[in-house]
């Protein structure tokens, strides 16, 4: 039981869970939006892509965790980007090997992982402060928050722009004899905008706490 | 231990840190490069066969019913290119040859004369993928095209029908054209449009275009494509990539010979 508690105890569950809806990346610290427009068309690309920063941030925040008394000052945020820079490009060439074709639409994507500001970001802002299993626990639980809200943009485009959802059709569209007239909108990135803007006001409704007071 | 902010350890640790990282990206690109190769290949002959519509666009086909496919209905034979004649079977191994390799290898190429299609250097040997019906004729033939996008070299197959005019069919595997404008040349249903077309006119000069605008059907505009709005770049590259192609300095030498051996 105790060392139960010494490995999963109230803080490291704080550090999981916490980050997946209370401070959730996108929807609370407003981070990684750009990469968000682009990859939520399809479910299968958001789920990749998320499966793909859970990863790296874990990891990155491992690493630097683990090496954080022994980094210069001077040069952490180089050190953190060599450490990020390389896992990223460890991913894209698992893709690669495993994914060949989602990695064609997903590779532009996943170089861009290095400029995720929520990797830098809680590289920086936390794995630097705290120990290694802790700052493990808080990537994978940004990462997830970044999934849920991709997947969730995801589901809603894809459903309403191609009436399919993880490729497989849903609602049968008129043009190949159904009855659902897609949107088109919703396959181009503005939708992705007015989505994140929906989750973060219906999230700010839900937790008042989270609104500035002005 | 020395004081954290040294130089000299900011150094040493920065160095640790760069081979660290060097070690871990080398053993993943070297470790991973085999099952690169095979998926890159397999996509490779997967374009092929979707533009012969021998699969359909967006169909999930598994690995092997790619490779049986390809095996029954593909028959890869190499061309010479300036004479247009079938390179005896016996005498070139068409399944081990990389025609990206070889035009890059001097003892295999030869430098391109002046075209707008920015292609550098020729194979002397290309390939050619027949497309084999139920009773063993060829059907089609799938050439590889290679030429000058908009923002890098786009590669692709334009399959043709054995009258040696006809397009049949159109892909591009690789490309760096601007997603949703010039990338649009991915698309299958823009793809669909070159099928029917006429690869040349009366006088056996390539003809076909991406134009501005839409084109119509192919009975009323024969050699015409419609155009990607946005990507006039693109567009016209592609018609330079094909034309050039279509060429004699490219696989017209070999569509002549098919020409003179089907009656008209």
């Amino acid at each position: 039981m105790s060392a139960t508690a010494a490995l999963f105890g109230k803080s490291e569950k704080a550090a999981l869970f916490s980050p997946v809806i209370s401070v959730n990346p996108i929807a609370v610290q407003v981070l990684g939006i750009c990469s968000a427009l682009a990859v939520t068309t399809r479910m299968d690309k958001a789920l990749v892509m998320g499966i793909g920063v859970t990863l790296v941030t874990a990891l990155a925040n491992l690493a630097v965790s683990l090496i954080r008394n022994h980094t210069p000052n001077s040069i952490r945020i180089i050190v953190q980007l060599a450490i990020i820079a390389s896992l990223v490009i460890v991913v894209d060439q698992v893709l690669k090997a495993f994914l060949y074709e989602l990695s064609l639409e997903l590779s532009v994507f996943v170089g861009l992982i290095i400029t995720n500001c929520i990797v830098m970001g809680r590289a920086e802002g936390f794995a630097m402060q705290n120990p290694p299993w802790i700052s493990f626990l808080d990537g994978i639980g940004n990462g997830l928050g970044y999934a849920l809200i991709l997947l969730l943009v995801g589901f809603a485009r894809e459903l309403t722009g191609a009436g399919t959802l993880f490729g497989h059709v849903v609602l049968p569209l008129t043009k190949n004899g159904g009855w659902y007239e897609p949107n088109g909108l919703m396959l181009l990135a503005p939708s992705g905008l007015f989505l994140i803007a929906l989750i973060i006001w219906g999230l700010r409704t839900w937790k008042p706490e989270l609104q500035e007071k002005d | 231990m020395p004081k954290l902010e040294s130089t000299r350890y900011t150094v040493l640790f920065a160095t640790a840190v760069s081979v660290v990282c060097a070690l871990l990206v080398a053993t993943a690109a070297v470790g991973l490069r085999e099952r690169q190769e095979v998926n890159a290949q397999l996509y490779k002959q997967k374009n092929v066969l979707l533009a012969a519509g021998l699969i359909k666009p967006g169909e999930s086909v598994s690995r092997d019913e790619v490779l049986a496919i390809f095996d029954k209905r593909i028959r890869v034979r190499g061309v010479d290119l300036q004479t247009g004649r079938l390179v005896p079977e016996g005498e070139f191994d068409a399944a081990a040859f990389d025609q990206r390799k070889a035009r890059n290898d001097p003892a295999q190429s030869r430098a391109a004369p002046p075209n707008d299609a920015q292609v550098a250097r020729l194979p002397l040997r290309g390939l050619v993928y027949q497309v084999l019906g139920g009773d063993g004729k060829v059907e089609q033939l799938v050439l590889p095209i290679e030429g000058m996008g908009m923002w890098g070299t786009v590669y692709g197959f334009l399959s043709i029908d054995r009258d040696g005019n006809t397009v049949r069919g159109l892909t591009f595997y690789e490309q760096k054209e601007t997603p949703g404008l010039g990338g649009e040349i991915s698309n299958p249903q823009w793809q669909a449009l070159w099928v029917g077309r006429k690869a040349f006119d009366a006088n056996w000069a390539p003809q076909l275009a991406v134009i501005k605008g839409p084109a119509g059907p192919p009975d009323k505009a024969p050699h015409h494509v419609d155009g990607l709005s946005g990507a006039t770049i693109t567009s016209n590259g592609i018609t330079r990539v094909v034309r050039f192609w279509l060429s004699d300095d490219g696989y017209g030498p070999f569509l002549k010979t098919l020409r003179n051996g089907v009656p008209a």
